[in-house]
């Protein structure tokens, strides 16, 4: 079943004036619930614009957006109610950060929401727990804590609305290695738990190919592919004539190929990397 | 939205009032919103007014900034004015009604010389760089500094200022739609609701402003800043010809409108 | 080689702190170097990095740029000219509003004569790629373009040695690529000492020496083919390794037969495949 549906979305800044700038251009897409979507595409590409559209922040200058069947831009009403539906974490979450306790930081999506306290109380520790946040942090101030726990607790703000579609623009921006790692079996343990639909703007080639099933690349306004990692990385040469990276491993494999290896198409992991030359280490042998 | 405001924005160019010694550039606006306040009548506003959109038109400033410039004082402006309309006694245009000629003449009035005030201080802004405004700011105070006025210190405080105008305004707009999406009402409820909302927005907002400055300071000792003692410029300073022209033309200016005030023209 | 930073047996430890951020270092660094300095956030390496232009001096210990003791207050601004430094975020050290006027900063600082500051401001903009763009105002530029006027406002000290605290973490692989690209070049071809500050591996590649920091102390050091070759080391320290090292270390943990070490894709493609062929 679709969860959210874009037809012919068009979004242009500065509409009517010398300005004029089309940041997306006819987008037509259809999410099912409970797929891990990555979107890809340089800066400027119009991926944030998009992901602004799919919870009613930006409204587009044609088109529509559907959720769950629900045209998001009806009214007012349908604009606001979306929000939960949709939660948005924004690129370095944690500059949003304001309460003086990360409790009340985390509360502070599901109060506007107008729950009862018993069930903000519920959602809070939910959410922290996703995000293995210790509930000894709570009567802290975020602003005491580290970067990596800063942006665990700011994901936790927007879990905290229990979400259907939970959209990430750059999740792991900035972080080491470790934190990137952490961030995302995070969400990929929310989704796991909740069947939730995850939407991850990355520029890492490497994290989307770990995690995402399905994979849409912007460019210059428009969706210029969209399809499963194997198929988006099978066409690692248009994606590096974007400018855009491949993963190592499917670079990898493209060197090795040409060395005259016959590994098979579709490799962009290090494990599907490392199996594929396995196997041929096993048949030459042989 | 937001990154609409102007303020502080500057157009670089190489006209004429560009090239202006940014003293020169200084002492003109002072002179010249002291004329706009000479102005008493519909017809030194209108001299004036066509003063304003010549120096525009010298300027290669499109009136477009000008009005996006002044879009974000609209409230001020339109609250003067209807206080004018209101409060200016003299022939009602109905009889029995508050509103007056007179009151309608000076509301017209007061909003020209508002728009004037901004377009002029615009003017300024918008041709001259921040670093050489407050250059000329910093050499105009300098017999301020006998009087051991940290006259350096405060100019560039200004000049980070302007500098992080566009930052911290970009800032805003993304915290804002950020706290949005947390379902933050900022257009709803009453006016102690819409205060207590902007809360999500000023506090994060600080923090990165205090964040930023702490930053900025290092960036600036690393970059062997040690206040404003033997400190040179690359570009220096010169008055040219143009300048005292421009000097002796505003003066003229000047003693016109008083001229023109004392006739009651 | 001549080394120009010295540091020996540095400790520090932040005021108020119980545990010490650095728990004695003693590095050289040679004169034209490329030097990467790799560890996940904590690890210490950008405490290190502000002991090198004096932000921080050691509580105990001795670091010396040029000859100089850093801890010396009064050849302050001599360290700061030698040593140049750019941070992580681009906006909040860029001072002027016109590209031009803030690489300039830094030799107005220093009171160099205006003909001479707009030569070195013209040559720093130049050697960046920037020039055409020198009247832009900064607030306008991507973010890999900020930080390349961010090294052009510390080349135009004539520095000795440019330290970059990660500087590409907030940037996107485009901005990344330029500015590991535009510091290559400085090295390479202008002969700048260049100091690296990153969590990001694959920065690493083509430096001269790899610094591994955990802790406060550095636990690996040497040629980047070499380091990486310690997957397992790499890995404790939250630390990932090139997926070229990486499939080296698993294929030979499979029995395969692999002689030497290589980085780079094509090189290790051709390894590999050697290896198979037997």
């Amino acid at each position: 079943m679709s969860v959210i549906k874009t037809e012919k979305l068009t979004h242009i800044y500065s509409m009517g004036t010398p300005f004029e700038k089309v940041a997306i251009e006819g987008i037509d897409i259809d999410i099912p619930q409970g797929q891990l979507l990555a979107v890809i595409g340089h800066t400027g590409s119009g991926k944030s614009t998009f992901i602004q559209h799919l919870n009613a922040l930006l409204q587009p200058s044609s088109g529509a957006v559907y959720c769950q069947g629900e045209d998001i831009n009806k009214d007012k009403f349908s604009r606001r109610d979306v929000k939960w539906k949709v939660g948005l974490v924004f690129q370095y979450p944690e500059y949003q950060l304001f309460e003086e306790t990360v409790y009340k930081d985390i509360a502070f999506g599901p109060s506007n929401m107008k729950l009862s306290a018993e069930e903000i109380d519920q959602r809070v520790r939910e959410a922290a727990a996703f995000v293995g946040v210790d509930e000894e942090l709570f009567e802290h101030s975020p602003l005491e804590l580290s970067g990596g726990q800063k942006r665990r607790i700011a994901i936790a703000g927007v879990i905290a609305m229990r979400p259907q579609v939970l959209i990430l623009d750059e999740p792991t921006a900035g972080l080491d290695p470790r934190g990137c790692q952490q961030i995302l079996e995070n969400i990929c343990d929310y989704r796991e738990k909740t069947g939730a639909t995850v939407i991850i703007v990355s520029h890492s080639m490497d994290d989307v190919a770990k995690i995402a099933e399905r994979i849409v690349v912007f460019h210059k306004g428009k969706v210029a592919m969209d399809g499963s990692p194997e198929e988006i990385f099978c066409r690692a040469e248009e994606l590096m004539d974007i400018g855009l990276d491949i993963p190592r491993a499917a670079e990898l494999a493209i060197a090795l190929r040409r060395e005259g290896l016959g590994l098979p198409e579709g490799i962009y992991t290090h494990e599907q990397l490392l199996a594929a030359i396995l196997a041929v280490k096993e048949g030459s042998a042989c | 939205m937001l990154k609409d405001i102007t303020l502080g924005q500057y157009f670089p160019g190489e006209t004429v009032v560009h090239k202006l010694d940014p003293r020169t550039k200084l002492i003109l606006v002072v002179v010249y919103i002291i004329s706009l306040f000479q102005a008493t009548n519909w017809i030194s506003y209108a001299f004036i007014t066509l003063l304003t959109a010549l120096c525009l038109k010298l300027s290669h400033i499109r009136a477009r900034n000008i009005f996006k410039g002044l879009k974000p004082m609209l409230f001020i402006i339109l609250l003067t004015a209807v206080l004018n309309i209101f409060y200016t006694t003299g022939t009602p245009i109905i009889p029995g009604w508050p509103i007056t000629w007179e009151g309608i003449a000076r509301a017209i009035q007061m909003m020209l010389r508002i728009c004037l005030l901004i377009t002029g201080t615009f003017l300024l802004t918008y041709t001259t760089s921040p670093i050489s405004l407050t250059d000329g700011l910093e050499k105009l105070m300098n017999p301020l500094k006998k009087l051991r006025l940290p006259v350096h210190e405060m100019t560039i405080m200004l000049s980070m200022a302007l500098r992080f105008i566009p930052t911290l305004v970009e800032e805003t707009d993304k915290i804002m739609s950020a706290q949005k999406a947390r379902g933050a009402d900022f257009e709803t409820g009453s006016l102690v609701d819409r205060a207590k909302a902007m809360l999500p927005i000023l506090v994060p907002l600080f923090v990165s402003a205090f964040r930023r400055a702490d930053e900025l300071a290092v960036a600036m000792e690393s970059r062997c800043y040690h206040g404003g003692e033997g400190r040179t410029r690359m570009k220096k300073l010169k008055f040219a010809a143009r300048d005292i022209f421009a000097l002796i033309l505003g003066a003229a200016v000047l003693a016109l409108m008083m001229f023109m005030k004392k006739l009651g023209i | 080689m001549e080394a120009v930073v010295k540091i020996e047996n540095l400790h520090f430890c932040y005021p108020g702190d119980e545990a010490e951020s650095l728990c004695g270092i003693d590095l050289e660094i040679e004169k034209g170097s490329f030097v990467a300095v790799l560890g996940h956030n904590g690890s210490g390496k950008s405490t290190l990095a502000k002991h090198l232009n004096a932000i921080l001096v050691p509580t105990e210990g001795k670091v010396t740029v040029f000859g100089i003791d850093t801890a010396d207050e009064d050849q302050l601004i001599q360290v700061r000219r030698n040593v140049g430094m750019v941070f992580q975020n681009p906006d909040n050290q860029i001072v002027a509003n016109v590209v031009e006027d803030d690489v300039a900063f830094a030799p107005e600082n220093l009171g160099v004569e205006p003909s001479e500051i707009r030569r070195r401001v013209d040559g720093a903009l130049k050697q960046v790629g920037m020039y055409e763009l020198k009247m832009h105002a900064p607030h306008l530029l991507s973010g890999g373009q900020k930080q390349r006027v961010a090294i052009a406002g510390v080349i135009a000290m004539e520095p000795g040695v440019i330290v970059l605290d990660e500087p590409t973490a907030m940037l996107d692989p485009q901005g990344r690529r330029e500015v590991v690209a535009t510091v290559t070049r400085l090295c390479r071809e202008k002969g700048m000492t260049v100091v690296f500050i990153t969590h990001h591996m694959d920065e690493c590649v083509g430096a001269d020496r790899l610094i591994v920091m955990s802790g406060g102390r550095v636990v690996a050091d040497g040629k980047p083919a070499e380091v990486f070759a310690d997957v397992e080391l790499m890995e404790l320290e939250g630390l990932s390794v090139p997926e070229t090292t990486r499939l080296v270390h698993d294929l030979r943990q499979a029995g395969a037969d692999i002689k030497g070490e290589a980085l780079d894709t094509e090189a290790c493609a051709k390894l590999i495949a050697e290896a198979l062929k037997h």
